[in-house]
């Protein structure tokens, strides 16, 4: 690890102030960040700790929910009002990481973990998300986790978080702040995908600090989260869907299909929900749903699989969404 | 060199190796030009009761402070990135990886290890049923099963729920073998005894 200076201030002020100094970074659980810096694959100069900063407090807000950006990963999961309104959130954070990063991780650092692209970690193979411009080793090299949809020739990493999925089915905001103003990004323009910039990974400015999340109140339907991975537990997603299904009877009145694991950010599938409004409930219909959510995926040769298995996984997540939704 | 070789000072001597040639060595070496200026943290912690006021580099992970700097070796490191377990210390309570966390952000916290949770005359119920049930074949990973285990039934107490759990309102879970595995998935054994450590929580929890 190479060397640095660390703070940890005692207010927000003084935090969105330190972190201007040269080659600052925020540190909050650190399960990520701490991890990339003994690759070195992140070289912070100066690290601000906003872990103990009061952002821990979950509390109802317009019918929605507002969630401090440092609560951690099981509490949120464990809320009893994220477990009543918002379960494929508690569902996704539950299928996330160990019991123990669970207590550690945050809810902001959470959005901002990075890729575990295996050649993003090994600091001697090229790579243009850690070394811009070195190119991307996973094009011509060992992809089976690698992007589906929206990838580029300069980067085909996928994002990792299963929080973030449920989050962008759920229509969620992130709140941020800097030292000069506060603003709120919807949660599907917070990530980017990679396009020519993969080393760019969010639409947050330098200096901003998430402060929270916003969710909308919780919508009509059954929720419901289903992940596939090579292990039954611990282990990122080759697939993951969070989907919503609202019925009025046998007729389908609302759909959310968000993806993990096939993209470069949370991927919402938003021209498959459109094709199951109205529709008749059927095997049918959801099937053309997932081959819908899928439209355009393009594999890379090991990953090849995961377009057939994200249309599945949409399609089973659906069935079970609208069984939900009836019982 | 009369000194006797040890891994600590091998990895010591990494300007020495560093002469040989190797680029890759060349590329991992701390650059001071790259680096912040040299600096120590105050971090005062509770270590299984007993206060300690330290000074470390920012770089110590609590992992290392607890293993070098104060002796406590029982907290093993296996990968030194969050992946295997065999570091879990509880912190205030809660189970986590000490090898993901700065030392520098444990200041204030109260931290119980292996050596803290119970003592040869009287062993913590967990590891008398480990012992029981023989949940080790080499033993790497036990001190950091059984903090995590200890940290796992707490966690059940307060009524947190797991991925396997089918009622996600049920505010009552019941300790079956499916949520032990679901639950300890964060603790890897490399022998594999699995199915005895399962049996060995079970008990613990008053389950078996």
């Amino acid at each position: 690890m190479r060397a640095f200076t660390y703070e940890r201030p005692a207010d927000m002020a003084t935090a969105l102030t330190a972190i201007g100094k040269p080659g600052a970074k925020f540190l909050a659980g650190g399960t990520n960040l701490l991890d990339l810096m003994k690759v070195e694959a992140e070289v912070p100069q100066h690290l601000v700790d906003v872990s103990r900063l009061p952002l821990v407090d979950i509390a109802e807000e317009n019918g929605g929910l507002r969630v401090g950006a440092m609560v951690t990963n099981s509490d949120l999961a464990a809320h009893a009002l994220v477990r009543e309104r918002y379960p494929m959130l508690s569902r996704a954070l539950l299928n996330g990481a160990s019991g123990q990063l669970r207590n550690q991780a945050t809810t902001g650092g959470n959005l901002l973990q990075r890729t575990r692209c295996y050649y993003f970690y090994d600091s001697s193979a090229p790579c243009n998300k850690r070394a811009p411009g070195s190119g991307c080793s996973a094009l011509q090299g060992y992809n089976r986790i690698h992007a589906i949809l929206g990838a580029s020739d300069a980067c085909i990493a996928v994002h990792p978080s299963d929080m973030a999925v449920a989050l962008a089915a759920l229509d969620a905001e992130v709140e941020v702040q800097s030292a000069k103003a506060k603003r709120r990004i919807k949660i599907t323009d917070f990530h980017r995908l990679p396009e020519a910039t993969p080393q760019k990974e969010t639409n947050l400015n330098n200096g901003e600090l998430i402060t929270a999340v916003i969710l909308p109140p919780p919508p009509a339907g059954g929720q419901v989260y289903r992940k596939v991975r090579d292990r039954a537990s611990y282990d990122f997603a080759l697939v993951s869907v969070a989907a919503l299904v609202d019925l009025d009877g046998e007729r389908i009145r609302s759909a959310r299909i968000a993806l993990g694991g096939v993209a470069h950010k949370p991927w919402r599938a938003l021209e498959a929900e459109r094709g199951l409004v109205g529709a008749t409930l059927s095997d049918d219909a959801f099937a053309a749903a997932g081959e819908a959510a899928v439209k355009g995926a393009q594999g890379r040769g090991h990953n090849d699989f995961k377009i057939m298995l994200a249309a599945r996984t949409v399609a089973r997540a659906l069935t079970e969404a609208a069984q939900q939704r009836k019982a | 060199m009369t000194k006797p070789v040890t891994r600590r000072g091998i990895l010591g001597t990494g300007t020495a190796l560093g002469a040989l040639g190797s680029t890759a060595l060349a590329q991992t070496a701390p650059s001071p030009a790259r680096g912040a200026a040299p600096m120590t943290v105050d971090v005062g912690l509770t270590v299984n009761g007993a206060h300690h006021d330290l000074k470390v580099d920012p770089r110590t992970t609590l992992l290392d402070l607890l293993r070098e700097h104060l002796g406590l070796t029982g907290t093993k490191k296996g990968c030194d990135h969050g992946q295997c377990g065999a570091c879990t210390v509880l912190v205030d309570g809660l189970r986590k990886n000490a090898c993901m966390n700065l030392a520098a952000s444990c200041d204030d916290r109260e931290i119980v290890t292996i050596e803290g949770l119970g003592t040869e005359q009287a062993l913590h119920p967990l590891q008398a049923a480990f012992v029981k049930h023989d949940g080790f074949q080499c033993g790497y990973c036990t001190p950091g099963q059984i903090c995590s285990a200890a940290g796992m039934l707490a966690e059940l107490k307060r009524g947190l729920p797991s991925a396997v759990t089918a009622d996600l309102k049920a505010s009552v879970i019941e300790l079956a073998e499916n949520e032990v595995r679901e639950r300890m998935s964060g603790n890897i054994c490399r022998c594999a005894a699995y199915p005895n450590i399962v049996a060995a929580i079970l008990e613990a929890a008053g389950k078996a």
